[in-house]
């Protein structure tokens, strides 16, 4: 098990557990008293741990080395699922994978940034940070979906989209600002996620949607607390004040009403349960699409666009 | 040359050299280190003489060189940004917006404004980069919102002139929806055919680029400008190493097929006309400038 740092009360008390039952074991002593209070202990303490995260503990547990990726839940969501690669230009992005599934009878394209599980493919996914290719891979998917009257599905979980040379000259920026251009008019209903961080041009870039929403321990931002506070606090030191500042949790995205709703995770985050929280996904996805697939293509248009027309705050004088 | 004297009257610069140079002291080329007076640097719509570098200037100096007689009408100038988030870093927001107006004299970092080229009828959205580094936040989104659908009603194609570090970071995640928000706009401004130029100037980084600069039917540029989505500094810290010369300069983007022409500033007016001849949009209604500099919508 990986511990956070502000998850340091319940590594103790999982060591107390551990040393108790060593004890046991080799006095043959019965501690199964003592046992089941050091399990209710750590019960209450995650309770209390996980019901009043600050934005930068969310931020923590966003990056979770444990966290289940787009492919976990591809996999487990879909009872069939076609990777399909390249965006037919320059090469295959690993950073955001896509391809054609079915979730028990509805057939969808999913896109998602996709992160390595192990510090091998972390370099091989590079890290989910996206090159132009893999923006222009999911919009290609995406014009798939389209003309086959498939509905989309996305997954957003990236630190940012790449920051190098060869991304800028292949055109970074007019990657994501085309797949803007490209979702908001697309025929088909698109259904957004943040499973995990959601940073800036590089998340928005496969991000607008009919509905967009977030997992519970997860953060949406227009720049990582990090390079706030960098810029803004001239220090790295600042991250737990920026995090605050910039109020990228899910609770708050919904309040300012830039996100259509929250999904639960199980206690102590989807990576202690990843399998509950793909069945919490699975059925919140075929109730959302369901609703989608309701709506006309020229209402559905109409309707998206409006929502983000309505985003900002502004006065008038 | 009407136009050359009223830049010099009453307009006020907004370049980054004005309180080291104002009127009558002198101007010293950061590129080439050529002197000259502050007033020969404006009669050459402050391009250093001697080496062309391309200072930056702000909306107002782009509307007078662009627009017939220097007449247009400002739209959508009653919006203003605020506070929303209470964000708070080093100085607070509240107090960085109130010395931005202050210090520039603008309510956000972008004017709208209605008025003809070479006759014809263009909407111009211009970025300030002297208000907080021309970042985009809710005005700026809200206002490109409203001119894209004033184009449209009015059928008169949109110019957008950026000049901009990126999104407001201190509207976090609203500067961040103003990137959805505006090319959703745009991709009802092009349903409705109606053109839309891009002009990217020095510098067009960030959000900005990777939203509505870069998605121009035309993009043009100003020669030697920044042009990138994450900035040379991140890159270099990223990925450890020199980048090439020349990197992220228009010419730059130019080779690499993001750009479809640069133009100097002594051109522009005379390229946006041909361009705006060659689409011959023609307006649904009379476009009816009301006086110069007007502030009326
Ligand atoms: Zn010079």
């Amino acid at each position: 098990m990986v511990f956070l740092e502000f998850e340091k009360p319940l590594e103790d008390l999982y060591e107390q557990l551990e040393k108790l039952n060593e004890v046991g074991e080799q006095g043959g002593i019965d501690v199964s008293k003592m046992t089941r209070e050091i399990e209710a202990k750590i019960k209450d303490k995650r309770k209390e741990l996980y019901s009043n995260l600050t934005g930068w503990q969310k931020v923590q547990l966003s990056r979770h080395p444990e966290r289940p990726y787009t492919l976990y839940y591809v996999d487990k969501i879909c009872k069939k699922f076609l990777e399909l690669h390249g965006d037919r230009h320059f090469a295959d992005d690993k950073a955001i994978v896509g391809g054609l599934g079915m979730i028990d009878d509805q057939r969808v394209v999913i896109i998602g940034h996709q992160k390595g599980v192990n510090t091998k493919l972390r370099q091989y996914r590079n890290f989910g940070m996206a090159n132009p290719e893999g923006y222009r891979k999911a919009l290609r998917l995406m014009k798939l979906a389209e003309r086959f009257k498939l509905p989309v599905l996305s997954f957003i979980d990236t630190p940012g989209a790449y920051p190098g040379i060869e991304a800028e000259e292949r055109g970074q920026a007019e990657a994501i600002a085309k797949n803007l251009f490209e979702m908001a008019q697309l025929k088909v209903p698109i259904l957004c996620y943040v499973i995990g961080e959601g940073a800036s041009g590089g998340a928005i870039g496969i991000g607008l949607g009919d509905k967009v929403f977030m997992l519970e321990n997860t953060w949406y931002s227009v720049i990582s607390p990090e390079s706030c506070s960098s810029i803004l606090w001239h220090s790295w030191d600042y991250k737990e004040q920026a995090a605050e500042a910039l109020k990228l949790t899910p609770e708050h995205m919904s309040e300012m009403g830039l996100i259509d709703g929250v999904v639960e995770e199980p206690l102590g985050g989807a990576h202690a349960d990843p399998e509950a929280m793909a069945k919490t996904l699975k059925s919140h996805i075929k109730k959302e699409l369901t609703a989608l697939n309701k709506i006309g293509v020229d209402k559905r248009i109409k309707m998206r666009i409006d929502k983000y027309r309505n985003m900002g705050k502004f006065t008038k004088v | 040359m009407g136009w050359f004297k009223r830049l010099k009257d009453g307009i006020q610069t907004a370049t980054e050299h004005k309180r080291e140079t104002p009127d009558g002291l002198w101007y010293n080329c950061k590129k080439c280190k050529h002197t000259c007076t502050s007033k020969e640097l404006k009669e050459n719509l402050w391009v250093c003489p001697s080496c062309q570098y391309h200072t930056r200037i702000g909306s107002n100096e782009y509307f007078e060189l662009l627009f017939d007689e220097g007449k247009y009408n400002l739209l959508f100038d009653d919006l203003e940004a605020y506070d929303m988030l209470s964000f708070v870093d080093l100085k607070p927001y509240i107090e960085r917006l109130e010395s931005a107006k202050k210090k520039t004299n603008l309510k956000d970092a972008m004017q709208v404004s209605i008025g003809r080229v070479n006759k014809k009828p263009l909407i111009v959205a211009c970025m300030d980069f002297t208000f907080i580094g021309g970042s985009m936040g809710s005005v700026m989104g809200e206002k490109i919102a409203l001119a894209t659908e004033y184009a449209i009603k009015k059928r008169v194609p949109l110019m957008i002139i950026s000049k901009s570090g990126g999104a407001r970071m201190m509207e976090s995640a609203y500067s961040l929806m103003q990137m959805a928000k505006t090319s959703a706009k745009l991709s009802q401004l092009a349903q409705a055919g109606i053109p839309y130029i891009s002009f990217l100037t020095d510098p067009t980084t960030g959000g900005v680029t990777a939203s509505f600069a870069m998605l121009g039917d035309i993009n043009i540029s100003e020669p030697g400008a920044l042009i990138g989505f994450a900035g040379p500094r991140v890159i270099k810290e990223t990925i450890k190493r020199d980048l090439p010369e020349n990197f992220q300069t228009s010419e730059y983007v130019l080779e690499t097929g993001f750009l479809d022409m640069i133009v100097e500033r002594k051109d522009l007016k005379e390229t946006i006309g041909d361009l705006l001849n060659i689409f011959d949009i023609q307006p649904s209604s009379r476009i009816i400038l009301s006086s110069l500099r007007s502030g009326s919508n």
